[in-house]
């Protein structure tokens, strides 16, 4: 981090996490799985009570006021996610998630432009969720899927990535933070070979977009894919980015209310982008409550929040090598947010048990990514995952219940 | 460390770093795959079962320590037994995990595994390797999704 950026108040911050001053088997809770879901901060909880307690009515429906301020609202957060992601509001279409998000683009523009033969590069570090759809796509469409190779350090092999690249090339997908290793993509690059090659580009943007600033048009990607969750927000709300022309020429996914412009018995119109894509009642509350995560985020900056954890990376990657047998999985030079580690002698399974009882919450296990931890050669792997509200006495104690392991298990 | 010295007594750490009967079956009469699409444990179960008593049984597979030392212990305690001994001995040992009524099952040193009670999700990483071995027994080769 060159960037000059006023240090975090992570004192201050965390207190505007109720569930951070809370215990897990009597000790205080070290929350260390914000890759998972991150916790929430009391202004978007009360945001969200307080739509429901004075403000709910449904969208696009009614002629009473109350309808009104809730379309008005609905819509303020569509603007206010554009002006995040660097998009027109036109471009945002609301899922229920990035994996919504990315299944929408292989539905919709999968099965209306693929033709057998066709081909979509994915990397071989793809949470199944940018993995999965293009499989069912693909064999819905006859295309082939070919997989970018990884490196043993979890990065892409970019040369390797280039040679799959021919003219039959017709979509790329890419995560731009993995969730398994913390590696971060040049999406950048990989977006530019992608259009080199007339292909259309997909960002998993699940990791990034709480841990990076993210600015679609810079990345120069045609669809962004990312989750409320992740992001301070709640649960069941995310966000398709899709450039405009793209959006427009796709077909709808679901049919149903909201979506049309006429309807006959036989057949009927859709309405403009992007209500072209958002088939009945949404998650109206969720995307008020997404509203109140994005000026979170923005109140403490995106800068500083990378800023802090690359530091707690740094730190927490020093203090784990101080454990006996302990092996971080995933070390790319250009990496965030993510520690992931197998324990010579110690399952992650049990790692992970031992770590609840001191406290301390991890996820273990193969983090939706399975043929990669196969390329890798391992079953499964530990998880520690940092976020804005993490400190170094966290750390500590991730540390401190790792030779708890180290103790149980010997070595 | 509330249960923690339970769950991981020496017999279970013992049985996890040197497990027995960890080997392929070279004919075996029936084998089973347990696997837990959770975690991506892994466990292959093989029987060789005669005049309807296992006269053989071993696993091989991937998983944690609570899954190995289960699997090694559950070959020990079924080898030799009749069928429908080990099919006693499953559901003693599946009540002593899940809280069920205790049944007249002599579990022996399988009760070591009773400090599972307290982690119920670990249950499932006690439990992989027996619904392997009793597909195994009624030789249905089919992965066995637990």
């Amino acid at each position: 981090m060159t960037t000059a950026v006023a240090p975090l108040d992570v004192a201050r911050l965390r207190e505007e996490f109720p569930l951070l001053g809370t215990t897990a088997h009597g000790r205080p809770l070290v929350y260390l799985d914000s890759a998972a879901t991150s916790q929430k901060p009391r202004s978007v909880i009360r945001r969200i009570t307080r739509f429901y307690e004075r403000e709910n009515a449904n969208i696009h429906r009614g002629v009473y006021a109350l309808s009104a301020d809730a379309t008005a609202e609905y819509d303020r957060v569509r603007a206010r996610v554009a002006r995040f992601l660097g998009a027109t509001p036109e471009e945002i279409v609301f899922t229920r998630g990035t994996t919504e998000s990315i299944n929408l683009v292989a539905q919709s523009w999968g099965r209306g432009f693929l033709r057998a033969g066709d081909e979509i590069v994915v990397t071989a570090m793809e949470h199944h969720s940018n993995l999965v759809p293009w499989q069912l796509v693909a064999e819905q469409t006859g295309a082939v899927l070919r997989i970018a190779p990884v490196t043993d350090a979890g990065e892409l092999d970019l040369d390797g990535f280039a040679a799959l690249l021919t003219a039959r090339t017709r979509l790329v997908a890419a995560v731009h933070l993995s969730n398994a290793l913390g590696t971060i993509n040049p999406i950048r690059r990989i977006t530019e070979l992608a259009h080199a090659a007339g292909a259309v580009m997909l960002v998993d943007g699940a990791q990034s977009a709480p841990h990076l600033a993210v600015d679609v048009a810079a990345l120069g990607c045609d669809f962004f894919a990312c989750s409320g969750h992740k992001l301070f927000g709640p649960t069941g709300i995310g966000v398709l980015y899709g450039r405009r022309e793209l959006l427009e020429r796709m077909p709808p996914w679901q049919g149903g209310g909201d979506m049309i412009a006429s309807v006959e018995y036989q057949r009927s119109t859709w309405a403009p982008v992007p209500q072209k894509f958002e088939a009945g009642t949404p998650h109206i509350a969720g995307v008020v409550g997404l509203g109140a995560a994005l000026d979170f985020v923005e109140s403490i900056g995106l800068d500083a929040v990378a800023a802090h954890e690359h530091e707690l990376l740094g730190y927490a990657t020093e203090r784990v090598a101080e454990v006996p047998g302990l092996r971080v999985v995933g070390t790319a030079p250009m990496k965030a947010a993510v520690l992931s580690f197998v324990m010579e002698g110690a399952h992650p399974h049990d790692v992970g048990t031992i770590l609840d009882r001191e406290g301390v919450a991890v996820r273990a296990g193969h983090h939706c990514c399975q043929p990669l931890l196969r390329r890798l050669g391992l079953p499964a792997t530990a998880r520690a995952s940092f976020a804005a509200y993490n400190t170094r006495d966290e750390v500590d104690a991730l540390v401190a219940g790792l030779l708890q392991v180290r103790k149980v298990f010997g070595g | 460390m509330t249960g923690l010295s339970e769950l991981y007594q020496s017999v279970i750490l013992d049985h996890n770093r040197a497990p027995r009967n960890y080997r392929a079956m070279e004919h075996p009469t029936g084998s089973a795959e347990g696997y837990n699409p959770l975690c991506g444990d892994q466990v292959r179960v093989f029987v060789r079962v005669e005049d309807a008593v296992v006269r053989d049984v071993s696993f091989q597979g991937n998983g944690c320590a609570i899954s190995r030392a289960s699997a090694s212990l559950m070959t020990a305690a079924v080898k030799g037994k009749p069928v429908a001994e080990a099919e006693r001995l499953f559901a003693g040992f599946h009540a002593l995990l899940t809280g069920g009524p205790a049944t007249d099952a002599e579990l022996g040193k399988l009760a070591v595994l009773g400090g599972v009670r307290e982690f119920p999700t670990r249950v499932k990483c006690a439990t992989i390797a027996w619904h392997a071995l009793r597909r195994a027994m009624s030789n249905e080769n089919e992965t066995n999704k637990e």
